[in-house]
């Protein structure tokens, strides 16, 4: 099965990337940005039958490695 | 009275720490990362790098490497627990350490002396030196920044210009007990007059002080 994680940076964490970012696009001539967030997908193959056992595995995977919780948040979406 | 200075792949300034120590009188040897048992030695120190290349996270799988379980046991004993740079990572990413690193506010490497200010004397980097004292010490990292979402950390050195953004200006930061203890700039580049400044030496001096038997 195919398994996205989208783990994002919580909001009240700063995201230097997206802010020099969005002052680059400034730059360049898009002044209506409001904000520019980075974000990390990773994609997973996962041997099993059972969609909703592999999204808990895959959920304690990003508890134990994937996410860091003090700066993110995530979610998990299986595909057949 | 014997410190482990743990070698992940990707680490880079063990021999560094090593040197600086003996320099002082400590004891020291290099202890690869899937060493399982600590028990001959009364502290720890994490060296700076690039620890299992940083994937994912800096500090995220070191985190994981056998050798983590017995520096956690060691540090829930009391015993001297230091992470200089990357080894600061290592212990946030490890819960030992209250908060995380992220990228420098303007996204820059930077790699020079940098001034910082002793504020509070009660860690195990600190003990030897006077509240208000200021050092000045080679920082040389990208993600330096330091965000403490709890705001219930200790912080034991403050940056005098924040040149990364760190949160509270922190430039060391200490666990409740004082005994495990994550520090950014690296002391042991500035352990000799050679290298252009020996202000180091006090906190690895208390580092060493604060070893006990085991």
């Amino acid at each position: 099965m195919r398994v996205t994680v989208e783990i994002t940076r919580r909001p009240e964490i700063a995201d230097p990337e997206g802010t020099n970012i969005m002052r680059a696009l400034t730059d360049l001539g898009h002044p209506h940005i409001e904000s520019v967030r980075v974000d990390r997908i990773i994609h997973l193959d996962v041997t099993g039958d059972d969609p909703d056992h592999v999204k808990l595995q895959v959920e304690e995977m990003c508890r134990q490695l994937l996410a860091n919780p003090v700066l993110e948040d995530f979610r998990v979406e299986v595909s057949e | 009275m014997r410190t482990a200075v743990i070698v992940f792949p990707g680490t880079n300034c063990e021999h560094d720490v090593v040197h600086a120590l003996r320099s002082l009188g400590g004891d020291a040897e290099l202890v690869w990362h899937r060493a399982t048992d600590l028990s001959d030695f009364d502290g720890v120190i994490l060296p700076g790098g690039f620890a299992h290349g940083d994937y994912l996270r800096t500090g995220a799988i070191a985190r994981f490497s056998p050798v983590m379980a017995e520096v956690g046991r060691m540090a829930d004993e009391g015993a001297p627990v230091l992470g200089i740079c990357n080894g600061f990572q290592v212990l946030c990413e490890a819960g030992m350490l209250p908060g995380a690193l992220i990228a420098n506010r303007d996204l820059a490497f930077i790699c020079r002396f940098v001034d910082v200010e002793v504020t509070d004397t009660s860690t195990i980097l600190t003990r030897n030196a006077a509240l208000g004292q200021r050092i000045r010490i080679p920082l040389n990292s990208y993600e330096g920044n330091w965000v403490d979402p709890g705001f219930g950390a200790r912080v034991a050195l403050t940056y005098l210009d924040n040149p990364n953004g760190s949160q509270g200006s922190a430039a060391a930061v200490s666990n409740a007990e004082g005994n495990v203890v994550g520090v950014m700039p690296h002391p042991e580049r500035a352990s000799d007059e050679l290298l252009g400044s020996s202000d180091g030496l006090v906190l690895l001096e208390s580092f060493l002080q604060s070893l006990v038997p085991a």
